[in-house]
């Protein structure tokens, strides 16, 4: 024990990667094992900004803020907004399973995971060919490494990624726009997409629909 | 560059099956695209540690794309979570029972 932590104070590459580890693994615990989604979410920060120090720590730099600024920055927060916005920050109920055993057979299922992914870690990794995209290069220069590979050998998948980003954006507008709430109207058109769910949907909310149907809002698809 | 990349390694690979374990134990669709997330993270980080070991730089860009199709990924998934919690009650995957054949 007294050797690895002399080690350890030597190398202080070494303390940053065990603390980041920690970070990181602490953090994965609290996202699975906490109740209320809030507070898995805020873990999900904490394991972010420990993979983002490791990043850092393996001369990633441009990755590292990127990994802050997307996922701590922009991901997170959706999620949080979505938390909000749906009221699910409750705790969710464990007590009826309809699968029976579940979650033994599923903690069973990720330790077998660790261990075959951990068995194929011992297998050779580096081939020992030649870099195809060119070299890593130093801390001063990860940025302009990255860019001069991103805009010359991977330009299509980037163009690629820029028609993916409007894909999704129109989606969520289309996924997120207002459907029918008229109970009469979602009848009436059983190939409408609101009816996939009306069979169920229409007694319990019929008394709510009419009061609404008075009102001015009622949109259409 | 003292911590040998294998270290690197065995924590992307617990990282990944607490995600593993995760999905297949939650039933709030949102921790379960929470776990999703660690999971890709899990990967980005052994994309890093080995475009350190070969010395190539192509194993950030890789990482580089990865971010952009977890955030296309997170917003079409979020926008169908709110879709569906607009027709049913909750947000469990107990909730979506309909969905089986």
């Amino acid at each position: 024990m007294v050797p690895l932590l002399l080690t350890a104070i030597a190398k202080p590459d070494l303390i940053v990667f065990l603390a980041a580890a920690l970070v990181v693994v602490a953090g994965g615990i609290g996202v699975i094992s906490y109740r209320n989604p809030v507070h898995s979410a805020l873990s999900l920060v904490m394991t972010m900004f420990g993979i983002a120090t490791l990043f850092i720590e393996q001369n990633a730099q441009f990755l590292a803020a990127v990994q802050i600024i997307v996922y701590a920055g922009a991901i997170v927060v959706l999620f949080l907004f979505v938390i909000m916005l749906l009221g699910v920050d409750r705790a969710e109920v464990f007590s009826r399973e309809r699968i029976r055993a579940q979650r033994p057979l599923a903690a069973v299922a990720g330790v077998v995971t660790l261990g075959e992914i951990l068995i194929l870690a011992h297998a050779t990794w580096a081939t020992g060919a030649k870099a195809a995209n060119g070299p890593i290069g130093n801390s001063s220069d990860n940025v302009f490494k990255i860019a001069q590979v991103v805009f010359s050998t991977y330009l299509l998948p980037f163009e690629a990624t820029a028609i993916l980003l409007v894909i999704a954006v129109l989606s969520a507008v289309y996924l997120s726009k207002r459907v029918v709430v008229n109970v009469d109207e979602a009848l009436e058109a059983p190939e409408d997409e609101v009816s996939l769910f009306a069979a169920e949907e229409t007694e319990k909310r019929a008394p709510k629909e009419q009061s609404s149907k008075n009102d001015d809002e009622v949109y259409e698809v | 560059m003292t911590v040998p990349g294998n270290w690197y390694l065995i924590l992307s690979a617990i990282l990944f099956s607490l995600g593993v374990i995760g999905v297949l134990v939650r039933k709030n669709v949102i921790v379960m695209f929470m776990s999703v997330e660690m999971m890709l993270n899990a990967v980005n980080l052994s994309f890093v540690t080995f475009s350190r070991m070969l010395g190539d730089i192509g194993g950030q860009v890789l990482v580089f794309f990865v971010l952009v199709v977890a955030a296309a990924e997170v917003v079409v998934g979020l926008g169908i979570i709110v879709s569906i919690f607009r027709r049913r009650v909750g947000v469990t995957a107990d909730d979506l029972h309909i969905l089986e054949g």
